[in-house]
Formats: C-alpha cells, structure tokens, sequence
C-alpha cells in the first residue's frame, strides 16, 4: 500500500467476498497491478521494461520446464538431445528457440531497464533496497545464463565453461580447489553438466523469489518518473488499471513482434555457430567468447594485461569484473545529488550517454580478439566504466547545480500539455484534483 | 566513507589500467595465413530470405551428391532415413534406400552381433565405427558430421559453397602446402586435408541437369541445409502467422490505450 488516495478493494461478487474472508488474494492483486496501485502519471515508455523483463522471466521459465522434459544431462547424449528437440519433438524447434533467443531479449530488457533507473536515478532514497534487489537479479540471471549455455555441450559450452570456471583459479592459495570442487573433477566433465543443469533449473524459481522481493519493495515508495520528484498527491498519479495495465500491454505486444521477428526469421542470429559443434576437450577454438550479454564483462576480465602489486593480471581481471557488478550496489550511496532525474541534472547528463557508449564499446570489444588495437581500446574503455561510477559521479554529484525542479508531477505535466482539459483520472471515491 | 573507499578503489583501477595501456607491446606480425584466407562467396537459393522455401528437385539431387560423394566419409547423423519423405521421396523409395544400407543388430536367436537392412526409422549409418578409424583411413584427419554443418560454420552456405568450389587455384609462389594437404583459401587454415570432392560431370543427376561443379556445389549446399534446419518452413510460415497475428493485436492495444487514456494528461 503506497499512497492514502489508494483505491480500497471492495470485493463486488459474492464469490469473491467469500475468497476476499479467507484468502485476501484478490486483494492482493488488486494493491499490487489493480487500480489499487496509484503510479506517476507521466512515467513514460522507458519505465515498460520492468514489465517486459517479468514476462520475459515467465516465457525463460515455461520454455524451460518443458525442454527439461526432453533433455539428457550427460555428456554422451547432451548434444544429440538437444538435436532430438529440434527434429522430432512436437514444436520443439519453437520450444528451444524461444527459450534460447528469451535469455537474450531478457537480457536486452534488463539493460534497458538497468540503464533507465540510472538516467531517472530510481537508485536513490528511498528505494535503494529496490536497486540493490535488481543487482541481485542480475548475477543471478548471469549465473543462470552461463549455466544454461553449457546445457547443450556445444563447443562454446565446453570452452566457455573451462575459461569461467578457471577464473576461481586466479584466487591465491585456495583457486585450484575451488575450480575442481565447483567443476567436479580437473575439467568440465559430467560431474559439471548434471551439476549445472540442477543449477540452472533452480535458479530461475530463486530469481522469481528476488523479484517478488522487489516488487514488494517497489509498492511502498511506488515507482520513480521521469521529472524525479516525489508524489505530492492524488493529482499526480493514476490508478495502474486500467491505465498503466493498457498501456503496458501496447509495449508488451510491440516487445513480442520483435522477439519472434528472431525466433522465427533470425533464431541464430545471436548464438555462436561453434556451439552446434559438439564439445571436444581436445581441440580449442580460435576464439572462445561468451554470449553476447556478458561481453561487456569479458572485456573488462581480458583488460588487465600486466602484474602489478604482487597481483596477478589474471586476478586484477577476475577482481575487475566482479567490482564493475558489485559496484552498483553502493551507487545509492556514490551519487550525493539529491536530484534524480538526468533531465535536471545537465553535467551528470552528458556522462551518462559516455558510459552509454562506453558500455557498447566494452561489448564490441569483448567480441574482438586479444590483439591490437582492441586490447588498448579495451583498457582505456574499461578505465572509464570505474573512473566513472567511482571518481566522475562523485564529483560531478558535489559540484553540478541543477536546473530548477518542477514543484509537482501535476504541474510538469500541465506544463507540457497546452490545450488544458479537465483532468478525467481521479479513481472513484478519491477527491478530484485541482489544478 | 562510500564515497572516499570508491575514490580509492577507482583511482587504483585506472592506475592499473593507465600502466597496462602504456605499457609497450611488441608489434604484431601479420599472419601470414590470414592474409591468404578468403571471405566465401555469395549464393543464393530458392529458400534464401525470409520467404523463401526448399526446391524439392534440387534437394533430391543435393542428396544423390551427399550420397554417391560425400557419405563415403562423412556422416549424417541426425538424419534418419525417414526423414528423406520431406524432401520429396515416397515411403516406398525411403525403404529402397534405406534397404541398401546394413545397419548393426541382434541376431535374435543367438544373441551374437550381426547386421540387418536398414529401415527408414533408422538413423543414416556411420561412415567410420568411430573417430580412430575415420583418422586411420583418412591421413589422421577426422571428417566431420555434416548433418549440423550449416549451421556450424559462420556464413553457414557461403562457406561449405565457397569451400567445395575452392579448390585448383594456384598458392602464392614460395607457399609451401604440407604434405598431404590441399590448398583452398576458403578454409580456416588454407590447408584442407579433404581433395578436391567434385569434378565435372562425376555424377548422373536423375532429372537431367548438367552436374557441374557449381551445380554440385550448390545442390548439396541446399541440401545440408535442409539437414541442418528441417524446419525451416515450417518455422517461417508460423512466423508470418505470428507476426500477423501479433500486428493485429498491436494495433487493438494501441486503440484501446488510446481509448484509456483519452483526456487524461501525462
């Protein structure tokens, strides 16, 4: 329950009375995406993603269950598995190929998403816990997509598995032990598949449990928007049905015609072809990459090239790459401005869009082979994913003046639409708003 | 405090990173294989864009290639003989093919090993029992299975294309090619251990076509293809369907949201 003007559940029908008594589901439901929900009115397109990653879960999760039904964890029949879903099971081309292009098109959304809540600084107080949550999302998805790549025992599974779980390795002392007790044995074997497959059938349902956290966490300050100022009264919100469930649902349609423009036109437009190889562990390809979404990551592992401080360059790359996640998790605390929108804050405004870049230049170049030029263009993009969130934001934060907030969300909005009309958008029962 | 320890760390990142960049680096030699490496060539098919469909003829003969050339060593493993109806054969001449393979089996009297005529439930039989003796017969080199080979490859068609239609140009003076080898700049290493597989005129296509090099090329090419994605039809039929279907319903959301939100302000 976020705000006093909030719209009461009133059950109507009987049944839903005697259910109400008993099991206050429906109550639920309606506090949580009914018209009991009051949101921004002016949160704009940008703010459809979180909606879309939780489809976009929904889809990984159902895909999963019923390839899980067909698919042989262990070495010897992993392969041909997968190729008996794509031959002879009923559909399961569609099946495999939603469930293979939904990691990639939920980890576009949650990009998207990552990156709207830095622009409109929904880090920030109070709903730090909301952003750390999503922080937590995120390694899971991470772990749960690395997991699943492995599933099918392609060649980029097999080398993709040596080289991640090699990073534990870097670690003083304990590394080595650590990489065989989490491989199973010297080498990715069998021992590593039914162990990743347990893995990455749990997972998903611990994701499900985080964002269920979140959300929770999201209805009690309701959500950011664009102009960054605070909810001042039932004038700057609207009910979340039906006007966001109408609006979300256009977004969601449009989501849906790009995911199966590439299920069904594209369905290995984003996979590495090496991976319809079947693993060898005698013979190495040329080069091992991950899948796209962790190319950023991987960029910033292959940056650190030389020793130093009695530090291996291979652990100052695996301590990198963690940082540059686990970093995100104090930005409520790195960003001292109190205001949140970018759209007020014109110096932070321009860093944003280099880290933008910066970010898509990380990807290009974890795609690109440890050579020159791309090992120096790595490094100095890398630098600036840390001088950015750990020495710019700062600074920028203690020194920028910001433009003059409006005083109201009401306000922004009347300001913007010029032909006035008498606002039609009050819920039942809750005082009209005067503007 | 935060923002001090973030300070600290961020400044140690970027010293490490500043070191590692200006750090000197010897110059790369170019490689020499790279620079004789050639992009494959462009081709097109019937089922090439996103409505295009499989000519059935022109896989039947990519077949009569695949089977009176490349099935000598390589594989096609995740084909079963029944399979072949979808390109146009009957059941009955699925069976006549299939009957002409022995696949291993049971004798069911004396339990000892033997073999049997296929049948098309079948899977397509292995060239070689296992990968030593495909080296042992094959100047160590192992031929891969083709039945993924299209999808295996980056530029998929172009590549296994360019790659059969690659061979007799001459290596530049002074490179030498390894015995045993072939030279064609198509493949990853130049140096292919496969000899040329087609020449002129090799096959007798049963509908009369001219078996060209090009032409082999090309039909084999589509029909690994279909190989690798049986379910390319269907799969861009229920695609148009889908994106029909959801076209629509984006049209509908967009009306009713426009309905919802009429005379609101946002």
């Amino acid at each position: 329950m976020s705000f006093p003007w909030a719209e009461q559940y009133e059950p109507k029908h009987p049944l839903m009375k005697w259910i109400d008594s008993r099991l206050p589901l429906p109550r639920l439901v309606f506090n949580a995406v009914g018209a009991g929900y009051p949101v921004p009115r002016n949160i704009n397109i940008w703010y459809n993603f979180g909606v879309l990653a939780g489809v976009a879960l929904m889809i990984q999760i159902i895909t999963g269950v019923v390839l899980a039904m067909h698919y042989s964890a262990h070495v010897s029949t992993a392969f041909n598995s997968i190729e008996h879903i794509m031959r002879d099971v009923n559909s399961g081309w569609l099946i495999r190929y939603l469930h293979m292009n939904g990691a990639s098109f939920f980890f576009i959304v949650v990009y998207v998403h990552i990156f709207r809540g830095l622009y409109y600084g929904s880090y920030k107080a109070p709903r730090e816990v909301v952003w750390m949550l999503g922080v937590v999302i995120l390694l899971l998805m991470m772990a749960t997509a690395f997991m699943g790549y492995v599933l099918p025992w392609g060649q980029m599974s097999f080398w993709g598995a040596q080289v991640i779980t090699s990073l534990f390795s870097a670690i003083p002392l304990v590394g080595e032990p650590i990489r065989q007790w989490l491989v199973g044995g010297f080498a990715p074997d069998n021992a590593t598949i039914t162990r990743f497959f347990s893995l990455h059938y749990i997972l998903p349902f611990v994701i499900l449990g985080v964002v269920i956290l979140k959300i929770w966490a999201l209805h009690i300050p309701g959500s950011t928007n664009p102009t960054g100022v605070d909810v001042k009264g039932p004038q700057d919100t609207l009910p979340f049905h039906p006007y966001f469930t109408a609006k979300d649902f256009v977004g969601l349609c449009v989501y849906l015609l790009a995911f199966a423009a590439v299920v069904f036109f594209l369905p290995n437009s984003l996979g590495h072809p090496d991976n319809y190889i079947p693993a060898n562990p005698l013979s190495t390809p040329a080069h091992i990459v991950p899948e796209w979404y962790l190319l950023p990551f991987y960029a910033i592992l292959r940056a650190f090239t030389v020793d130093l401080f009695f530090i291996q360059a291979k652990l100052w790359g695996v301590i990198a790459m963690f940082s540059s996640i686990l970093l995100l998790l104090f930005l409520p605390w790195l960003d001292s401005s109190k205001v949140r929108s970018n759209a007020y804050r014109p110096l932070y405004r321009i860093f944003f869009w280099i880290l933008v870049v910066d970010v898509l230049i990380l990807g290009y170049i974890g795609a690109m082979p440890a050579e020159e030029p791309y090992v120096r263009i790595g490094q100095i993009a890398t630098m600036y994913y840390f001088a950015h969130f750990l020495i710019i934001l700062p600074v920028v934060s203690a020194i920028e003046k910001p433009l003059p907030l409006p005083n109201s969300i009401a306000e922004a909005v009347l300001a913007k639409a010029k032909p006035v009309l008498a606002p039609a958008s009050a819920p039942a029962g809750a005082v009209q708003p005067a503007e | 405090m935060v923002r001090l320890v973030g300070m600290a760390v961020g400044l140690l990142f970027v010293f490490v990173l500043s070191w590692a960049a200006l750090a000197p680096r010897e110059a790369a030699e170019p490689d020499p294989i790279k620079l004789l490496h050639k992009h494959p060539r462009e081709v097109s098919f019937p089922h090439s864009g996103p409505f295009g469909t499989f000519d059935r003829a022109q896989l039947q003969r990519g077949f009569a290639v695949y089977k009176q050339v490349c099935s000598a060593c390589h594989g096609l493993y995740h084909i079963h003989f029944r399979n072949l109806e979808q390109i146009g054969f009957s059941e009955a001449e699925v069976k006549a093919i299939a009957a002409e393979y022995e696949v291993p089996t049971i004798d069911p009297n004396t339990g000892e090993a033997t073999t049997r005529p296929a049948i098309p439930s079948d899977k397509w039989p292995r060239p070689f029992p296992n990968e030593t003796a495909a080296r042992a017969a094959n100047n160590n080199a192992y031929p891969p299975d083709l039945s993924l080979i299209i999808k295996a490859r980056k530029d998929g068609e172009a590549y296994v294309y360019s790659l059969l239609t690659g061979y007799g140009e001459e290596p530049p003076a002074g490179f030498e090619v390894p015995e045993g080898l072939n030279y064609n700049p198509y493949f990853h290493s130049v140096n292919i251990a496969m000899v040329q597989p087609l020449m002129d005129d090799q096959i007798e296509y049963a509908d009369g076509t001219r078996a060209t090099v090009d032409q082999m090329a090309k039909d084999v090419t589509a029909f690994l293809r279909w190989a690798a994605e049986p379910e390319l039809e269907r799969r861009r039929r229920a695609g148009i369907a889908t994106l029909a279907f959801l076209a629509i319903l984006t049209v509908l959301a967009w009306l009713t949201y426009r309905r919802v939100w009429a005379g609101v302000q946002h």
